[in-house]
């Protein structure tokens, strides 16, 4: 796991060093290899997150807790992990605009995802008020 | 452990190369074909790039969409 983690600092200090060496001639290649780095290191990542899901996954089993509310959890935390890669990307390349309307819509649909979980809370507070 | 390092010196090659390929056409005055020259690096980085995220994208569906699911 330590060598894991020298291995991604290492891709890491490695492409920053190139994209820097490029970014003086050619800010589109740069642009390029930096994507490029930041996909393989949240590749390499996902391995991981996998296995601290699957974890979860277990512990929700145990828990009898219904599986829909722990896939929208999971949704919901892909859908965060996504929208601040690329918004960061986004303005990494000066396009603040972007970013902010990539974080708009990973926000939307967040909210969107969380809305059933809402009711349901909603509809047991309720539940538990008397002569409802 | 599906990609290394070398596709990272890859991209920076290309892009260090079409550079100076751009900067020496740019000298014999043929602006025209510097930059068919960059746009063709581009694509072909373009492409590297664009697979790589579409693998990373496929991942992500199948560890956050279908776990427990």
């Amino acid at each position: 796991m330590t060598l894991d983690l020298l291995q991604m600092v290492g891709f890491g200090l490695v492409a920053t060093f190139l994209a820097l060496l490029i970014k003086e001639q050619q800010p589109a290649f740069a642009f390029l290899l930096t994507l490029f780095v930041g996909a393989m290191l949240f590749f390499f990542l996902m391995d991981y997150i996998e296995a601290a899901l699957t974890m979860l996954d277990d512990l929700a089993n145990h828990a009898n807790i219904e599986p829909v509310y722990l896939e929208t959890m999971l949704k919901i935390i892909g859908i965060a992990y996504v929208a601040e890669f690329g918004a960061q990307l986004a303005r990494d390349a000066d396009e603040g605009t972007i970013a902010a309307k990539i974080e708009l819509a990973g926000k939307v649909l967040i909210f969107v995802m969380a809305i059933p979980i809402f009711r349901t809370l909603l509809e047991t507070v309720l539940s538990l008020l008397p002569g409802a | 452990m599906a990609y290394d390092v070398d596709a990272i010196f890859q991209i920076a090659g290309i892009g260090i190369i079409v550079a100076m390929i751009h900067t020496v056409l740019k000298q014999m005055g043929k602006e025209d074909w510097a930059h068919w020259v960059t746009l063709i690096g581009f694509v072909v980085v373009l492409y590297m790039v664009a697979t790589i995220v579409d693998d990373l994208f496929q991942r992500i569906r199948s560890v956050f969409l279908y776990i427990g699911g």
